[in-house]
């Protein structure tokens, strides 16, 4: 293939999942008690995302990574401190919000937006990456509206491996029911991959490599424009968290398949 | 029953405990980015790598272990080796390093001590290379220690530094060693080849090191004085690690009592030497360099202990709101499942305790962190002032005694109205960088003893406290927050690197310097105006504080004992050390203050801190409020003691009877003031018409020392407020949202 491939990530900031997510209702509708304040992390799925591009943009020479990021300034910034350490990229921010109650059509209309205005970026090469889901609102929906928006008519979703071959050309593991993975050929870019969890693990920590993405993350924070989403024209009828469940026995010595079996007859039901 | 004043109105408690945002703005670095990345990074190690070795009992030894060698890996690849390195040698942060090596030790020990020491030895070892070694000793020693970059063959080499030796040697007194240097070999125009012997103890990193710095003393008429020189393994001779030491504390760190006896180049002294009639003469005396080491070295171990005090509150906050959930009796909903052991008011106002402490202590150290960074550059430019006009020693002390005077004028011109400063002469002393130099000085030289004393020595009883919060859970591994080990751990961090002896050593000689007794006037000063404007913060209850200790410090320099000795004196360490900690309380206090007004100034700027910012203030007000009035007791105390303890009590039948009421003349007067003679009576002392007196030890002292008691009374009435504030701040932990679950071990 001639040239690598732009590869923009989209990827944002969820609570740090440890933290007291207490769902009630703000003054422009739902909202999460003291949001704003809780610690933040980079959305999981988002995150193996851009782990993946990263590993894929050193592979393939000529490649470039974009991280288009819609959240807060100010907590894009700390999330920052970490994430610019791990891989390298070129930040795009956004300033607005990135809490889960917010309308995908919105955020997805902000992000191909951002996109398509990136100076430098050939579309003809463009990988586009995110999360398959948000940690925030399991809808996902985001990147295929994004897709949707940039004509990028080949969408893989919920993937947890791609091969490139010599000629560019994309073989893609997308995750499908009962375990199984379908296998689909994609002659090349553009294309839109939703990540699952990949195979890759979180790089540690390189200051080397943040004090190099430094240069282009804080003017690109500064700059960030602000963006309008928000609720929109959705209603939620409630919010609430996932009731806990937990039925503990404790039972010694049963053997495997015994077990194995009480546990299927537990998701039949 | 008398009414107390009103309480104001309810103020915004805080929502969540406070985040990096917050932190950032308190210890003045939300505008440096690349320590905002050190403390993620930092962190990372801490919470993951660390906190699993602890969990998994990897601290149940005390040999280096393969599982705890990989703190070291995890340190290389996490950048936290080569934060000490300038970026010439290999690192990536321009500048001094002294708030970035703060930042890493409170991170690191946030989790485990042990581990933060591993990593400040490494940067000990290097230390008197960086600090006095020459360009071609500091290049060198500084790339072998960074790790390898991408395309590089080599290993890593770890430092170590050894000062401390067998009993009864170095350890207590630092200005005598018994490691020995020789000459060995010295032929015409070549490097003189050396012999050192040395006998090293509870040297840190000596599990790994592969280079040591080491203070030895010349054993050779022709090598002048004592020196400090780098040995490495591979050196001829005996590099022997010598025996793991049997510390029940800090057990990720290696520590052993190692032997070395080995032939060095002379041009491994540290600093370079020159030759005078046939004499090798060191650059710098192993004193010289040690003073230039520690006096930085001592700042990130007193954060270390103020960190353990900070990572406690999460974990206990957690365990009293769980505490009954589970019994069959509690259901959800209920005060009792919800709020748990903070039903009650003891285990609340006991965790403020400790938080305020731990904020002090946070405070001081970062405060003296910033201190230094400042201090470096112009110590560096002193230093070539200096160099250039060959001054050395003796000389140099001879040089500041000429310009105390004028720093003394720089700093009292200051305080003037701008039309009354001579604005040439202000700009004069404030470009001289002698003046500067000994402004700053006279500051580092308390804060660094200070902190080191203060948040370790204090920091180690407050943890008891943190652990007693915890229950039975407190004394086990298995505490969340690893508290117990915590606790153990500040002992060692109040010994080594200058036990507490030694620090109130050097703050009873600081102390009194007179360019900081100004600057301390001045505080005063400053701390009243805060209180006009922040009337809850303990800022006025501090102010009195610092002046009764103002007041006490003039008092005893002018006063003799009962025995006509002065009391004053700095041997006398009955009265200059309780003396000297009693500063300590108010240097952490101040801080604190001052680190709750930054939050609040630039507070605003930031859109996260700006939404829960009025809590965190009011909290952080609170706190301060509590930590002023605990010093202002302390130093109470302690100034009471000094000022009354060294006087006889008085006696019946000696002088100070001539103070005591004569009943006689009580009744006598009684016929023309009604009531006198029983007021009288209740007033002072009286002796009765027979001789007789009531049954106590003696006639109360005299008030010679009115002065004193106005201004000690004066202190107590300034303790109002103060438990409202705690009860406030009490009332704040059963408010604020933590996390479901520690984020360590990850």
């Amino acid at each position: 293939m001639s040239g690598g491939f732009h590869i923009v990530v989209c990827g944002s900031l969820v609570p740090d999942p440890l933290q007291t997510l207490e769902p009630m209702e703000g003054p422009t509708g739902p909202a999460l008690k003291n949001e704003m304040m809780l610690p933040a992390v980079l959305d999981p799925w988002a995150g193996h995302a851009l782990f993946e591009a990263a590993q894929l943009a050193k592979n393939v020479p000529d490649s470039k990574v974009w991280l288009v990021s819609l959240g807060p300034k100010a907590k894009l910034q700390q999330l920052m401190m970490s994430i610019a350490q791990k891989v390298s990229f070129e930040l795009v921010a956004i300033d607005g919000s990135a809490g889960g109650f917010t309308d995908p059509f919105d955020v997805a209309a902000t992000l191909a937006d951002t996109i398509d205005k990136i100076e430098g970026l050939d579309r003809t090469r463009l990988l586009l990456f995110g999360g398959c889901a948000s940690a925030s609102r399991d809808s996902g929906v985001t990147m295929q509206m994004v897709a949707e928006r940039l004509d990028i008519v080949d969408q893989f979703l919920a993937v947890d491996k791609l091969t490139v071959s010599s000629d560019g050309a994309l073989e893609v593991l997308e995750r499908i029911e009962a375990g199984q993975y379908q296998v689909s050929s994609c002659a090349g870019a553009p294309a839109m991959l939703g990540w699952a969890t990949g195979s890759l693990p979180e790089p540690p920590n390189n200051p080397q490599v943040g004090m190099m993405n430094m240069r282009t993350v804080m003017p690109a924070l500064q700059k960030a424009q602000a963006a309008e989403v928000g609720i929109g024209g959705l209603k939620y009828a409630a919010v609430e968290l996932p009731k806990q469940r937990r039925e503990t026995r404790v039972v010694k010595d049963t053997p495997a398949e015994e077990i194995a079996q009480e546990i299927v007859d537990w998701l039949k039901a | 029953m008398e009414k107390s004043s009103s309480a104001k109105q309810s103020k915004q408690l805080m929502s969540t405990l406070p985040g990096d945002d917050v932190r950032q703005i308190m210890w003045r670095f939300s505008d440096r980015y690349d320590l905002q990345m050190v403390v993620q990074s930092t962190r990372e190690v801490a919470r993951g790598v660390v906190a699993n070795l602890v969990a998994n009992g990897a601290r149940n030894t005390h040999d280096w272990t393969p599982e705890k060698a990989t703190i070291l890996t995890a340190f290389d690849e996490a950048g936290l080796t080569q934060v000490f390195m300038d970026p010439e040698d290999g690192g990536f942060i321009e500048g001094p390093k002294n708030l970035a090596l703060g930042l890493v030790a409170f991170e690191l020990s946030w989790v485990d001590g042990g581990a933060a020491t591993s990593s400040l030895a490494s940067n000990l070892g290097l230390s008197p290379i960086h600090e006095k070694g020459t360009p071609e000793q500091r290049s060198k020693y500084m790339k072998m220690a960074v790790p390898p970059q991408p395309g590089e063959d080599r290993q890593i080499k770890r430092g170590a530094f050894a000062l401390t030796e067998p009993l009864p040697f170095v350890g207590v007194d630092t200005g005598v060693v018994s490691g020995k240097l020789r000459i060995d070999s010295w032929e015409e125009g070549q490097e003189p080849l050396l012999q050192v012997e040395k006998r090293g103890r509870f040297i840190t990193n000596m599990g790994f090191a592969d280079f040591v710095t080491v203070a030895v003393d010349s054993d050779d008429e022709r090598i002048k004085g004592s020196c400090m020189v780098i040995l490495e393994e591979g050196d001829p001779g005996l590099y022997d690690r010598g025996t793991p030491t049997q510390k029940m504390v800090h057990q990720l760190s290696s520590t052993r009592d190692p032997a070395f006896n080995l032939k060095i180049s002379a041009d491994r002294i540290i600093g370079g030497y020159t030759v005078k009639d046939g004499v090798i003469i060191p650059k710098y005396s192993h004193a010289e360099i040690i003073d230039s080491v520690f006096r930085r070295t001592r700042v990130p171990v007193g954060i270390m202990s103020s960190a353990k005090l900070l990572s406690a509150p999460e974990p206990i906050i957690r365990y009293h709101r769980q505490r009954f959930r589970g019994g069959a009796t509690t259901s959800p909903g209920s005060p009792r499942f919800d709020l748990g052991l903070q039903q009650k008011d003891d285990c609340l106002q006991r965790l403020v305790d400790v938080w305020a402490a731990g904020e002090a202590g946070a405070a001081l150290g970062f405060y003296s962190a910033r201190m230094f960074d400042d201090f470096d550059a112009i110590e560096k430019e002193k230093d070539q002032i200096f160099a250039e006009q060959g001054i050395k020693g003796r000389a140099q002390l001879k040089v500041f005694r000429k310009v105390q005077q004028g720093a003394l004028e720089y700093l009292t011109m200051k305080t003037r109205p701008a039309e009354e400063q001579d604005t040439a002469r202000l700009q004069e002393l404030e470009n001289d960088t002698l003046t500067q130099f000994l402004i700053m000085d006279s500051l580092a030289n308390v804060f660094c003893p200070a902190g080191k004393l203060w948040n370790t020595g204090h920091g180690a009883t407050i943890l008891r406290e943190a652990v007693s919060l915890m229950g039975g859970y407190g004394i086990t591994e298995d505490c969340p927050g690893f508290l117990g080990q915590k606790w153990m751990d500040a002992q060692l961090e109040a010994t080594y690197e200058g036990p507490e002896a030694v620090q109130r050593r050097q703050l009873s000689i600081t102390m009194t310097n007179e360019l900081f007794l100004f600057q301390f006037r001045q505080w005063i000063g400053d701390l009243r105006r805060i209180a006009s404007t922040h009337p809850d913060s303990g800022a006025c209850t501090l102010a009195s504080a610092m002046n009764l200790w103002l007041w006490t410090l003039e008092y005893l320099q002018k006063t003799d004992d009962a025995n006509g000795k002065p009391l004053f004196h700095s041997s006398r360490h009955g009265v200059v050390f309780p003396f000297a900690d009693a500063l300590c309380w108010l240097l952490a206090s101040r801080c604190q203050i001052l680190d709750m007004l930054e939050l609040e100034a630039k507070g605003p700027e930031n859109p996260v801190v700006a939404e829960g910012l009025e809590g965190y203030v009011n909290f952080f007000s609170d706190l301060c409020h509590v930590q002023a009035a605990r010093a202002a007791g302390e130093v109470g105390r302690i100034c009471a003691e000094l000022a009354y303890g060294y006087h006889g009590h008085p006696h019946w039948d000696d002088e100070d009877r001539e103070n005591c009421f004569e009943a006689e003349s009580l009744d006598a007067l009684d016929s023309i003031m009604p009531g006198i003679g029983s007021y009288g009576r209740g007033l002072g002392d009286t002796i009765e018409a027979d001789g007789s007196h009531n049954e106590k030890a003696g006639p109360c002292a005299k008030s010679c020392r009115s002065g004193f008691v106005k201004l000690r009374a004066r202190l107590d009435v300034c303790m109002t407020g103060s438990r409202l504030s705690k009860d406030r701040a009490a009332e704040a932990l059963t408010q604020v949202m933590i996390p479901e679950a520690l984020d360590y071990p990850r």
